[in-house]
């Protein structure tokens, strides 16, 4: 393909948009190209500087508080409207409802704040393992040298995916602990965004097993699924696609 | 650090997640609206009325799809037909569908010189749909699809309006990089 081609490419490359087929061929291009490199070198930079520059404006803490009450408010005056009208028309039901549901509340309760505890404790794994200065004891972008670091430190171990011809890519792992449960915590990366993985055995009767499927947590996408009697975490603040686009991988290798 | 987990499988959010999930997209969304309207007062009002319709429309928000650009639609919307927003419809209309050409060299824009200062004079210069749509992917890192689902137009669009919006960029910096070198 001639310069002219692959600069009309550029932009969406950098951006991490182009195709992964098309963004080997045309890394292999830039290698070997010394004025499409130079014009990819500048589009760097002008893209630094614009976020950069782009985070111009602060907002008044009084703004945020007054955003906050008038949302927080209107929930609530929502939640206590819609209340009323229920008790209303539903007040004996409701009562009968209430008392013979209590049970049922109760567990669902129990198992709603398990769920949220290792959704946050997960979180914050995610969180404190990227504002480490070594968030990772085997640094290597090659699974077979990752996968073999964990053997005798894990209790179990499990098959990492092939990531050629895929924008994932892996930056390394670490040993990681939930509810007294040794497990392991790999860290990839795409478009600059980190993504942990986060693998523990799924018979431990204290581990949380929260129903499988994509959730978030504040702004994190995760997702979770048992296979092969492993629990499988993918946390990371990127889309649901793409969170969902690593777990195939994942279990396709599992 | 506290984080909650809010499940949106598969019905729609409950009332009591949107200040979990709306909440944390506050100082962007301010960033963005005063990017759009230069004017603290108008950035502020945007952003009440942003939050205020999102309330308001939130149990219409499909789950599964993506709330920030659902946010960032709604900011938007609301700008374009204030006062301020309307002035630049007229711009957001001529929209071309062909793909932009843009395989000229940045020409050694010396961007490392370009500080901050006249980075942002260069954005606050251009149309405001060549401004807005740098800020969405440089600024909020949003990928294609969430700025066409932010900015109502097809993904394809994405790529050529972003393209001229570049060039644009690249064109108002040549020239007051030049400009700031004659006049030394």
């Amino acid at each position: 393909m001639a310069c002219d081609a692959w600069r009309e490419k550029l932009d969406a490359y950098l951006d991490g948009e182009l195709a992964s087929s098309e963004a080997s061929e045309l890394s292999v291009h830039l290698r070997t190209c010394a004025r499409c490199s130079g014009d990819a070198l500048e589009r760097v930079l002008l893209k630094r500087s614009v976020a950069a520059a782009g985070k111009r404006y602060e907002a008044s803490s009084e703004l945020r508080a007054k955003v906050a009450k008038s949302i927080g408010a209107k929930t609530h005056r929502e939640v206590s409207r819609s209340s009323g009208w229920i008790w209303k028309l539903l007040v004996i039901p409701a009562m009968l409802v209430v008392i013979l549901s209590i049970g049922v509340n109760l567990y669902v309760s129990r198992e709603s704040a398990r769920r949220l505890r290792v959704y946050g404790e997960l979180a914050d794994l995610h969180v404190a393992t990227l504002a480490s200065s070594t968030p990772v004891d085997v640094v290597s972008t090659d699974r077979h040298t990752v996968k073999p670091w964990f053997e005798g430190k894990i209790p179990f171990t499990f098959n990492l995916p092939e990531l050629q011809g895929t924008d994932f890519t892996l930056v390394g792992g670490r040993v990681t602990y939930i509810a007294q449960t040794p497990g392991a915590q790999l860290i990839y990366r795409i478009r600059k965004h980190e993504i942990s993985v986060f693998i523990f055995q799924d018979r431990d009767a204290d581990m949380v097993k929260p129903s499988s499927g994509a959730n978030h947590a504040f702004s994190f996408t995760m997702e979770n699924w048992a296979q092969n009697g492993l629990r499988y975490f993918v946390v990371g603040d990127i889309s649901t696609d793409d969170i969902q686009a690593l777990s195939k991988l994942l279990r396709g290798a599992g | 650090m506290a984080v909650y987990a809010i499940e949106v499988p598969d019905q729609r959010l409950p009332a009591t997640t949107f200040e979990d999930l709306a909440l944390p997209l506050f100082d962007q969304l301010y960033n963005f609206a005063r990017w759009l309207t230069h004017d603290t007062t108008e950035a502020e009002d945007l952003v009440q009325e942003t939050y205020t319709k999102a309330l308001r429309g939130f149990s219409s928000f499909q789950a599964g799809t993506n709330f920030r650009a659902w946010m960032y639609r709604i900011l938007r919307n609301s700008f374009l037909s204030s006062r301020t927003g309307l002035k630049n419809t007229v711009v957001f209309e001529e929209e071309e569908q062909e793909p932009a050409k843009d395989t000229s060299t940045p020409e050694s824009l010396l961007i490392e010189q370009a500080n901050r200062e006249i980075v942002q004079q260069a954005l606050a210069e251009l149309p405001v749909h060549f401004r807005e749509i740098i800020l969405l992917c440089e600024v909020e890192e949003m990928s294609y699809q969430e700025i066409a689902d932010t900015l109502a137009i097809p993904a394809g669009t994405v790529m050529s309006r972003l393209s001229r919006a570049r060039k644009a960029l690249r064109s108002v910096l040549r020239e007051k990089l030049q400009g700031g070198r004659h006049g030394v």
